[in-house]
């Protein structure tokens, strides 16, 4: 056996005992150390002949690779070993709660607000807005409401003195007048907002939400009316099919009117919207009356189309499933947590109207 | 509006069953609210005797009553009317009634310990009349007892919702002439006998002429030698149907011709009146008893029926006491008469009166229907009780004019998107009482006397195509196109100030833009108070001046339900004025309570200024709001804590004001009686911040990332206690804006080994040079020019 043979062997010998870094140090030293077997067999080199020299160096090489490897392979292995160990000692109980946090919603209310822009956006509406308080006459006379209409006693409306010259809007209506004062046709906004009527009990708020519709241009009948409401009732509603029904009614600032109904059907304490024989009426619509158009100076000849209302807190409750109309303004943390919604949840048409 | 099938068969000639009606009734806007078949219902009321009474053992106000319904058995029913009493006979509602006025369905039930079986019915229970103060007292029914009060046949009740321009479907003859313009059926043309009209009208009738008289035709018949009287079951069952008691036949048959035709009418005892009538306007301060048994103090104006002694009624609203019908009653004066229905709708207001007249009248009443009202209450006063007539007295002469509209087809079109023929305008309007004229160019259409809501072609159509069926227009998909943009800058800023906040951990609450005056008052002082005139309750009485008031109620609220760690924010109107327009959209927040309540990760703490201020840079950031451009400073209002609070305003302490924050004062959490006081706000000012004139995408310039090595130096600063660290922070930030890349404060001061005005201040600032790896030769340089600027603008030491 030759020197190399042998030092393999003793080497071979020793690494299995080896388990600690610091087991490895004193084998690395053994062998590869100042004056370790290893290093002496190179230093040996030097009084060889030249012939011999050539193979034992390459033979010394290939046994000092060899060995190196096994120590670097023999390292990751006590590595390996002692992080095992010790990650042994670190385990925490995942189970235990987070750092406690507040998490925000969005009001219902305006969560729908989003949901019916996107929808009307999608058609060609814009948003037009406008103030809470109002003038009798953009309020009323302007939309055709005669003097002695019982809107305009103070059991139902609010205003802010007795002369009744000043009120807090009883519709979204007035911001029709703003806008078609302020601007030429045509007209094609949708108006959600704040209303106010002197109401009070389970099913009536003395402030609750409103959309308006108006598309005032040239040509525009009942069908684009129908066109339109079909549309949003179903986009709104999520559904493929809705049953809808027109019935004859009466609104001072629109000739001919007429309320709408939708279908619906409650299966196992849900109420299903578009379909069965139940009707519930949604909103009120018509096309807007000459004397309207007249009072914003549009030339009727020229001009016509179509207006709509409806009741936006009355939309999220058919939608959501929610009961109670006063539970929307009173504000109490847990109806928020529970009928609240996600900021992240922003309606859009790309992803869909609601999760 | 009711009407029961029966009696709408008297004026239409249909063999349509009764859903086909009902179906036409809500398609051509007579919107039916409900059907019911009164006589299984009614049936279970029954007249009853009260044996005795007892005082319940249990609670004073209450008897404990034997009663019986005929048989053997005598049944306890606890009843709290004064008049129940022995011999009284009424009207028992066993259990299993449906109570009418409530729709409440009675139990066996237990009260205050004794059990009652059914109940003793009042009238205004029953849907009688609005009388509740006691138990009905029922006369000359003893033979009658157990019995079923309500006697009518089986007859389902139509309940009509009639819109207010619809005067004339207030009667059955109105809604069977709409339902047979539908081809459901036809109307009966009713042929009157002619009645004996022999004796002379006994008393004087005129109108004064005055500025705004309320009346303009008052007519009348004199009927003598009658003999008033119990109306027969006919009658009585048709008006119980409609939910009215039956009073006398002259009563009951004014009713029944109101209900029938729309026309109301009103009986005078003739006896009572003295000499003559006179329609004219009430002089102010005059008095008035009612039929309702209230007085009522009349202004002038109101247009009143009068006697040389006074006033005997209000015109078209309510008859008065002293001229009553009774059963004894033997000469009456029936009167009917047109009134304004402005003249109505004012006295009635004013006075607050409602009757089924008033009803009426204020909607409009045709006034040519006075005649045929006449000719058929005489027609069956005569026929029921007797006595003999005089000829009709008119006074006074219709006052509306016939309208003629000149209508175009085409126009219909125009409007609906469909197409009709002359034929069938013709044969809608003629069936609905239009008289059509064709000629080549259009169709001239006179309107009914009873239509005073038709006026203008786009009425007619609304009756066109109302009878044609709104399912006939043909719906046209809507194009989807956008041309405008759909939110414009501060709609925009609105929608994301929602999602903001809520992202951070604030609940949206929505409230009323009106709140509590004494509530507002402190969070808006100086400013002018907005009361609403006519609040719905007075803790709702002004209008909000700042978006606080509501906000801490509702703090408040959710305190006392147990929730201490709150963030709630709205968004909504705040009002500076009572005109329009004086009001601004203000996103308000509130934080209250812990952060890290009871975590077993970090030591739990009070929310603090430093929360509410990151809640709003970042809030204002997201807005568009570069972060170097928030201008903070100590500017602040008296809602809030005068040390612990501030003011964000862009670029300079004089830009525009973007917002509040800082605890709210404690003397108002302490006024509002707060159960955790340390709340902190803030409020943002959609209007102030600026719409950036550029785009995103033309705004954002090329990135260009230092490839070189960033470095750090520490400084410690012995500053003025007072000086501002914010200003410090910005006056190292211009030394190089070019190599100081973030300046930022880690620790403050104060106390042993710093003199008594001072604090230290410490402070890291990155640096990095885009051309370089800065060497320490330049960091030197740099901190040295640093620590210059710092001492020459502040005075400012280097902490040793």
């Amino acid at each position: 056996m030759s020197d190399l043979d042998k030092i393999n062997s003793i080497f071979n010998a020793k690494i299995d005992s080896v388990k600690t870094k610091e087991d490895l140090q004193n084998i690395k030293t053994e062998f590869f150390g100042k004056n370790g077997q290893i290093t002496l067999q190179f230093k040996s080199l030097g009084s060889l002949d030249h012939e011999k020299r050539k193979e034992f160096a390459s033979n010394l090489n290939k046994i000092k690779e060899d060995l190196t490897q096994q120590l670097d392979k023999k390292n990751i292995e006590i590595e390996t070993k002692e992080i095992n160990e010790k990650l042994k000692n670190e385990k925490v109980d995942v189970t235990l709660p987070i750092r406690p946090s507040r998490q925000g919603k969005i009001h219902p209310v305006s969560q729908v607000i989003d949901e019916i822009s996107s929808i009307f956006s999608e058609i060609g509406f814009s948003v037009a807005e406008g103030p809470d308080v109002e003038s009798e006459y953009n309020n009323f006379t302007a939309l055709n409401t005669p003097e002695e209409h019982p809107a305009r006693d103070m059991h139902d409306t609010f205003y802010l003195e007795e002369n009744k010259k000043l009120l807090l809007r009883t519709h979204t209506s007035p911001v029709q007048i703003r806008t078609m004062m302020s601007g030429k046709p045509p007209f094609k906004i949708i108006v959600p907002g704040r209303t106010y009527r002197c109401d009070s009990d389970q099913t009536h708020a003395p402030m609750f939400h409103q959309l308006e519709g108006l598309h005032i241009d040239k040509g525009i009948t009942m069908g684009h009316l129908k066109g339109c409401l079909d549309y949003f009732i179903k986009e709104f509603f999520e559904v493929k099919n809705v049953k809808m029904r027109f019935r004859p009614s009466h609104f001072p600032f629109t000739e001919p009117s007429a309320e709408v109904d939708i279908g619906f059907k409650i299966e196992k304490g849900k109420i299903i919207i578009g379909e069965g024989d139940k009707w519930l009426e949604v909103l009120g619509c018509g096309m807007v009356h000459p004397n309207v158009l007249k009072n914003v100076k549009i030339d009727t000849k020229k001009y016509q189309g179509f207006a709509f209302g409806m009741g936006i807190d009355r939309l999220a409750m058919l939608k959501y499933g929610i009961n109670d109309l006063r539970a929307f303004f009173e504000a109490d943390y847990r109806w928020l947590s529970h009928f609240g919604f996600d900021p992240l949840d922003v309606p859009t048409n790309y992803r869909g109207l609601s999760k | 509006m009711i009407i029961t099938i029966p009696w709408l068969k008297e004026h239409l000639k249909t063999s349509a069953k009764e859903n086909e009606i009902i179906d036409r009734l809500t398609n051509i806007g007579l919107e039916v609210e409900g059907v019911t078949e009164n006589s299984t219902e009614l049936g279970k009321f029954k007249i009853a005797k009260v044996l005795k009474t007892e005082k319940h053992p249990n609670a004073d106000k209450l008897k404990v009553c034997d009663v019986s319904i005929g048989g053997k058995e005598i049944l306890k029913v606890v009843c709290g009317a004064q008049n129940a009493r022995e011999g009284l006979i009424t009207i028992y509602a066993p259990p299993g009634s449906v109570i009418p006025k409530t729709n409440f369905e009675l139990k066996v039930a237990k009260i205050r310990g004794i059990e009652s079986r059914g109940m003793l019915c009042s009238e205004s229970e029953l849907n009688l009349s609005d009388e509740s103060k006691g138990i009905i007292e029922l006369r000359n029914k003893e033979k009658d007892i157990g019995k079923s009060y309500f006697k009518s046949s089986p007859q389902k009740v139509i309940d009509i919702s009639i819109t207010p321009n619809r005067a004339d479907c207030l009667g059955v003859r109105g809604i069977a002439r709409d339902l047979s313009s539908t081809g459901v059926g036809k109307l009966i043309q009713i042929k009157r006998k002619k009645i004996k009209q022999n004796i002379k009208h006994q008393i004087k009738t005129s109108i004064k002429k005055e500025k705004n008289q309320g009346c303009d035709i008052f007519g009348s018949c004199y009927i003598k030698n009658i003999t008033n009287r119990e109306s027969p079951e006919w009658l009585k069952n048709k008006l119980i149907a409609l939910g009215l008691k039956p009073i006398s036949a002259v009563v009951d048959i004014t009713n029944y011709v109101m209900f029938d035709l729309n026309r109301p009418l009103h009986a005078y005892d003739a006896d009572k009146i003295n000499k003559e009538i006179i329609v004219r306007n009430a002089k102010e301060g005059e008095m008035f008893e009612a039929l309702d048994n209230k007085k009522y103090k009349l202004k002038k104006d109101m247009c009143v029926i009068s006697d040389k002694s006074g006033v005997l009624g209000l015109g078209g609203i309510i008859g008065g006491i002293t001229t009553s019908t009774e059963l004894g009653t033997k000469n009456i004066l029936l009167e009917a008469a047109h009134f304004r229905p402005s003249s109505i709708r004012k006295t009635a207001r004013a006075l607050n009166i409602n009757t089924d007249a008033k009803y009426r009248f204020e909607r409009g009443i045709d006034p040519e229907s006075i005649k045929e009202g006449l000719e058929l209450a005489t027609e069956l006063i005569l026929k029921i009780c007797g006595g003999e007539a005089s000829k009709f007295q008119i006074t006074g002469k219709n006052s509306q004019k016939k309208k003629v509209i000149n209508f175009k087809k085409e126009k219909f079109e125009k409007l609906i998107g469909i197409s009709i023929t002359a034929n069938e305008i013709d044969k809608i309007l003629s069936s609905l009482g239009f008289k059509c004229k064709k000629s080549t160019k259009d169709i001239k259409v006179e309107v009914p006397s009873w239509r005073p809501d038709i006026s203008l072609d786009e009425d007619l159509i609304e009756e066109l195509i109302r009878i044609k069926g709104f399912n006939n227009i043909k719906l046209i998909e809507p194009i989807k196109n956008r041309t405008q943009d759909t939110l414009n800058f501060k709609q925009k800023l609105f929608h994301l100030a929602q999602r903001s906040l809520a992202s951070k951990g604030y609940m949206e609450i929505v409230t009323w833009s009106f709140t509590d005056s004494k509530i507002d008052k402190q969070f808006s002082k100086g400013e002018k108070e907005i009361s609403i005139f006519n609040p719905i309750s007075s803790d709702l009485d002004v209008l909000r001046r700042s978006i606080f008031s509501n906000l801490a109620i509702y703090i408040k609220k959710n305190q006392d339900r147990g929730y201490d760690d709150l963030s709630l924010f709205e968004i909504g109107p705040t009002f500076s004025g009572k005109n329009p327009g004086e009001q601004q959209i203000v996103v308000g927040g509130l934080k209250s309570g812990k952060i890290n309540r009871k975590s077993w990760l970090d030591k739990e703490r009070n929310v603090d200024i430093f929360d509410i201020k990151g809640d709003v840079m970042t809030t204002l950031v997201e807005l568009g709001i570069e972060e170097k451009n928030l201008f903070v400073n100590d500017n602040t209002k008296y809602c809030y804590h005068p040390g612990r609070s501030g003011s964000v305003t862009l670029k300079s302490e004089k830009g525009p004001h973007l917002a509040y924050f800082g605890e709210i004062h404690p003397a108002i959490t302490k006024s509002l009686d707060c159960k955790d006081k340390n709340i902190f706000g803030f409020e943002i000012f959609l209007k102030n911040i600026p719409e950036p004139n550029k785009k995103l995408r033309q705004s954002k310039i090329s990135f260009q990332p230092s490839d070189y090595q960033k470095s750090e130096r520490d400084f410690a600063f012995v500053i003025d206690k007072i000086f501002k660290i914010g200003i410090l922070e910005n006056i190292i930030r211009e030394v190089d804006e070019k190599l100081i890349q973030n300046v930022s404060t880690f620790d403050v001061y104060e106390g042993e080994n710093i003199p008594k005005d001072k604090k230290s201040v410490a402070i890291n600032v990155t640096l990095q040079a885009f051309d370089k790896t800065l060497t320490e030769n330049d960091l030197d340089e740099i901190s040295k020019k640093i620590i210059d600027a710092v001492s020459k603008k502040t005075g400012a030491t280097i902490r040793s």
